[in-house]
């Protein structure tokens, strides 16, 4: 199982930080463990998912998408009907609560499109943590609407100026105030990302996703799906949902990273298929870099995709070619939107929107006696802006 | 052997009952040639060894000034090819320690092998990684012995003893002891666990202790020296250079050399 004692998954992963957070990690690492151990806890957070967060989360079998697509049957698992809108929320209530039992007083936090900063004001407001988010200014203009559902909880939400203005900067600027503040603070890493034990973290308190759907898929259908399909920016969703799925060798396990204006172009995020291994945030894993290592800026129409590195476990399942990745572009994820819109009534996440349009696309040459689930991993109330700009133009 | 002028430089300041001033500057900032001048004017005013730091797109453990610095590097097309010819330049005409600062993710992609190899046969002394800590640093740490380079790692206040140990025992060249919980830069609060913090890596290694970050003032260089065998100082050059433009960046730094030397020397 991993990871390995030192952080590892196969090559990737470990612990590349400041010394000064090193001590730091240990200390989350050991309250972690004995957390993970104390029935009490994982108690507390299953009630908490069940009467908070409303799990389980509904897995809904899709009947005009399948109609649409002439093809497998496609099933949503419906993380978008989460308290907040999206599955960040089952990984900040967990952290939440390991934070309150590390006797933390404040939380802070990284985000992009503003889902997990949300996620996180939410926590923080429900179990009494001062809580600052940060977000890159780009990532603030395309997405207002959580900046204000984060001042109204109670946040401190501080607007990032430098490099790109968007998820990666923001994390480079929470870890700057983590070193300085690191004795009082919690940073709460919203993706599988970041210095060891995050990435398990994050995965374990999302692995939820997973273990539910496996349940409902066998009930729905009798066995489980021929196919799994989710969004991957850090790779929360995915490793969630995956890991459901991971001892189920014939479960095709699919990653869709964001193709951008497209893969020539170079105005993509899709680290998995155009990066190569490096450190950032750290960790040592996929990273989109230049040829001096310096990391390159990247693009996407989904401002929680809109990331240069990937968690270091699906760096690893992409070695091993347990996980396939493959992208959709701005325009196939706003086709997907609106399909979904007009065919089922849902408005996904533009994040989400890229597992669709690749569930779409997959399930067309698969038979109809075969099963995709796609992780719908957060509502499009968020992107409503953002899409009708670009169906202006 | 390269180590050599590192170890020189520390005799010979304990021989003189000195304490040494480390000066940073980020390579390429404003531009190479600067860069070259300020190292040359720096070493001939009296600084004992310098640093050069590789820019990085994110430098975590740093602060505006220097993250400003390599920003502007980078758009100028620093790299770690160039900076080993600058260094190559250099040290045709200076014996002073050079030390390389480079977040780990430039090295890994050059190949740490080659570089470090490369950076042995042009004249640098130390390697410093800030976001290599101990426990990741195994392979680096051997490449580093086997061709010359010091590999010198970073103790901080929230370290706490046993790692300190840990880190002492492993450390080449000297040990860099950071003043505070914050980046670098940031004013001078030092942390409550300094003095206990430099006593632990005394305890354990017999290496110089140099102690970094958020030093700017000669004030402050005076109240530290005692506890110190030399004093780094980084975003305080970096910001004098700014202000005082290309033209006058070498007397500028020129002249913050002598003025932290001086209050090193007072008693």
């Amino acid at each position: 199982m991993f990871p390995n004692e030192n952080g590892y998954y196969g090559a990737y992963g470990g612990r590349y930080v400041p010394e000064t957070l090193m001590s730091a990690l240990e200390e989350l690492q050991a309250a972690y463990r004995d957390a993970r151990a104390d029935q009490r806890f994982l108690d507390q957070f299953d009630d908490y998912l069940r009467h908070y967060v409303g799990r389980p989360s509904p897995l809904y079998f899709a009947a005009n998408l399948t109609r649409h697509a002439g093809g497998a049957r496609i099933f949503l698992k419906r993380e978008d009907l989460n308290h907040t809108g999206a599955h960040k929320i089952n990984n900040t209530l967990g952290q939440g609560l390991l934070a309150r039992r590390m006797g933390k007083r404040r939380l802070i936090a990284e985000t992009g499109a503003g889902q997990h900063g949300v996620a996180t004001a939410t926590v923080a407001a429900l179990l009494g943590f001062d809580c600052t988010v940060f977000m890159g200014a780009e990532d603030i203009r395309r997405q207002a609407q959580n900046v204000f559902r984060m001042r109204l909880l109670g946040t401190e939400v501080v607007e990032v100026e430098a490099g790109s203005k968007t998820l990666k900067d923001a994390m480079n600027e929470a870890i700057r105030y983590w070193v300085t503040n690191v004795e009082q603070t919690y940073y709460l890493i919203g993706s599988v990302a970041g210095p060891h034990p995050y990435p398990q973290i994050v995965r374990d308190f999302q692995s939820v996703i997973g273990r539910e759907t496996r349940r409902q898929v066998v009930e729905a259908t009798g066995r489980p799906p021929d196919c799994v399909v989710a969004c991957v920016g850090g790779g929360s969703n995915a490793m969630g949902i995956y890991s459901g799925f991971l001892a189920d060798r014939d479960v095709r396990l699919v990653g869709v990273e964001a193709g951008g204006l497209g893969l020539d172009t170079g105005r993509h995020a899709a680290t998995l298929s155009k990066g190569r291994p490096g450190v950032l945030h750290g960790s040592l894993s996929y990273l989109l870099q230049d040829d001096d290592g310096q990391v390159v800026p990247v693009h996407s129409i989904s401002a929680g995709l809109d990331y240069p590195g990937v968690g270091p476990e699906l760096s690893h399942l992409k070695d091993t070619g347990r996980v396939l990745f493959t992208t959709a572009d701005d325009a196939d994820a706003l086709d997907a939107f609106m399909l979904l819109a007009r065919t089922e009534g849902i408005l996904p996440a533009l994040e989400s929107a890229h597992a669709v349009a690749v569930a779409v696309r997959t399930a067309g040459s698969m038979p109809s006696s075969s099963t995709i689930v796609v992780n719908l991993s957060g509502r499009g109330d968020k992107d409503v802006e953002t899409v009708a700009r670009e169906v202006r133009q | 052997m390269s180590t050599d002028r590192i170890a020189l430089a520390f005799g010979g300041l304990r021989e003189r009952g000195e304490k040494g001033l480390i000066p940073f500057v980020t390579a390429g900032y404003p531009d190479l040639e600067t860069t070259e001048r300020l190292v040359l004017g720096m070493a001939e005013s009296g600084a004992d060894l310098i640093e050069l730091g590789v820019p990085f797109s994110d430098p975590l453990a740093d602060g505006p000034v220097i993250q400003h610095a390599s920003q502007i590097a980078l758009t100028r097309g620093t790299n770690l090819a160039r900076i080993l010819e600058l260094v190559a330049r250099l040290r045709k005409r200076t014996a002073i320690p050079l030390v390389l600062m480079s977040y780990y993710n430039p090295i890994l992609s050059y190949g740490p092998e080659t570089l470090i190899a490369k950076a042995a046969g042009v004249g640098i002394d130390g390697l410093i990684i800030p976001d290599l800590p101990v426990e990741e640093a195994g392979d680096i740490l051997a490449l580093s012995d086997t061709l010359g380079v010091a590999l010198i790692p970073l103790v901080a206040p929230t370290s706490g003893a046993r790692r300190i140990a840990f880190i002492a025992e492993r450390a080449r060249g000297f040990v860099y002891c950071v003043s505070l919980t914050g980046v670098t830069g940031s004013g001078g609060r030092y942390s409550d666990q300094l003095t206990t913090m430099l006593d632990t890596v005394r305890a354990h290694t017999d290496l110089p202790a140099a102690i970094g970050f958020g030093i700017a003032e000669p004030g402050q260089a005076r109240n530290l020296a005692p506890r110190a065998d030399a004093l780094i100082v980084g975003s305080a050059f970096v910001k004098r250079i700014t202000e005082a433009g290309v033209n006058q960046a070498v007397a500028a730094a020129q002249e913050l050399v002598q003025s932290l030397k001086r209050a090193l020397a007072e008693k």
